[in-house]
């Protein structure tokens, strides 16, 4: 086993990806209702008007997964999952920020 | 095997009350719930705490694992007692019927099922296996020189999958994983197939990463954008110089224009993390004084203080 593992590429969600309604069913294997009814809460949140024409970013996936097992392990409803996601999202980006605006690694000049 | 202790896990009296010790699981559960916690081991704790609710919410489970007696110690070396269970009889698995149980009976430990068998029942060791494989998720970890540079990296995942006598055995795999150049924190590689593997002919899940960048000496990321924090002098930043600067694409000479203020941030457009539209690169002036260890600074000092009819708080007066 010492021979050299082939790299294998992936997709990045947030870049690569954009998803139909069909195609967002399939990959997280839910039913086209229970995908609607995620768009409703703003969980997903596809661009377009048409239901034909929508597109969803490839994070939508990620959102999803998150929020249905918030769902099903914290015995949160739907509009309690779509809170909870949004309010961790801007959880992420403060925590950025202020690992940004504090000062390196405790060290440096006073 | 090791001994579990449930109720210290769960953080209750071994007394307590149904409706306590399903309060403690509430809270627990959102405590290290993998998609909300930021504790370092918070996946590890959350199914530690799913497997020990999984027992002690179940009257009979519970009195079959208390009759073990309170002895034991968590951590202790473990082997169940003949005929422990006798008189017992445990119904249906895992119980997910409430909506509310978070571990699945795969991760359980092996001290859960040298008592209550695989997946919460008595002696059936069937595999559980989906027709289709689980999406999985795991973190990355890497370098903010790889996400400059793109590169590829070895990921060893462990996962649970049955073995010849049905039961589950971890099985660890190495991927080598390449990384995308210009990949920020907090993005997802998908990678189709490479999930939990299916039973029979169903398609294997997907696994997800998330890319998390490795804290850096010197910089800061937010986004595309970079950032230094980059000491200079009084009087660089008063009369203006030319310093090198470090950056993770190579160094650069940076112009500091005159009467630069502390705090102050000057771009290089487009030395951030690359990308269609790359992310800037911000060095951030920190103006760093000399301090007055000998009579000559001192005077100079002085002189300053004499010449410069300079008072930074003016703004303080009211």
């Amino acid at each position: 086993m010492n021979a050299k593992l082939k790299a294998i590429s992936g997709e990045l969600l947030e870049e690569d990806v954009e998803l139909s309604l069909g195609e967002l069913c399939q990959v997280c294997r839910l039913s086209q209702d229970e995908v609607l009814e995620l768009v409703e809460f703003g969980i997903a949140e596809p661009r377009g008007r048409q239901q034909a024409s929508w597109r969803f970013r490839g994070v939508t996936i990620r959102r999803i997964h998150r929020a249905r097992s918030m769902q099903s392990d914290l015995g949160v409803n739907m509009a309690g999952a779509a809170l909870a996601l949004e309010l961790l999202e801007e959880l992420e980006r403060l925590r950025i920020r202020l690992a940004r605006l504090q000062p390196a690694g405790g060290k440096g000049q006073e | 095997m090791e001994y579990k202790d449930y109720y210290r896990i769960m953080g209750v009296e071994r007394d307590a009350s149904q409706a306590e010790i399903k309060r403690a699981y509430r809270k627990l559960a959102r405590k290290y719930h993998p998609d909300v916690s930021k504790e370092a081991n918070a996946e590890e704790r959350f199914k530690e705490v799913g497997e020990a609710y999984e027992v002690l919410k179940d009257a009979e489970k519970r009195a079959a694992y208390d009759q073990l007696g309170a002895n034991w110690q968590a951590g202790q070396d473990f082997h169940a007692p003949p005929g422990w269970d006798q008189g017992f009889e445990f119904r249906g698995g895992s119980s997910r019927g409430d909506g509310f149980s978070g571990a699945s009976a795969e991760d359980f430990s092996e001290f859960f099922e040298s008592l209550f068998g695989r997946g919460g029942f008595a002696g059936h060791g069937q595999s559980r296996q989906p027709p289709q494989g689980r999406d999985t998720h795991a973190r990355l970890v890497i370098d903010l020189e790889d996400a400059y540079e793109g590169a590829s990296r070895q990921l060893t995942l462990k996962h649970a999958e049955p073995g010849p006598d049905g039961r589950p055995q971890i099985q660890e795999r190495t991927l080598n994983v390449r990384i995308p150049k210009g990949i920020r924190q907090g993005q997802h590689i998908r990678l189709a197939g490479q999930g939990g593997a299916a039973s029979g002919n169903g398609k294997a899940g997907d696994l997800y990463l998330e890319v998390e960048i490795r804290p850096h000496a010197l910089y800061k990321v937010e986004g595309r954008d970079v950032y230094l924090d980059l000491p200079v002098t009084p009087w660089e930043a008063a009369l203006g110089a030319r310093v090198k600067v470090p950056t993770p694409s190579g160094k650069v000479d940076l112009k500091i224009p005159a009467d630069s203020k502390s705090g102050q941030k000057l771009r290089l457009k487009g030395r951030g993390l690359p990308a269609k539209q790359p992310g800037d690169f911000y060095v951030v002036l920190q103006i760093a004084v000399p301090p007055a260890t000998s009579d000559a600074v001192k005077d100079a000092y002085r002189e300053l203080e004499k010449v410069a009819d300079f008072n930074p708080r003016t703004g303080l007066e009211s």
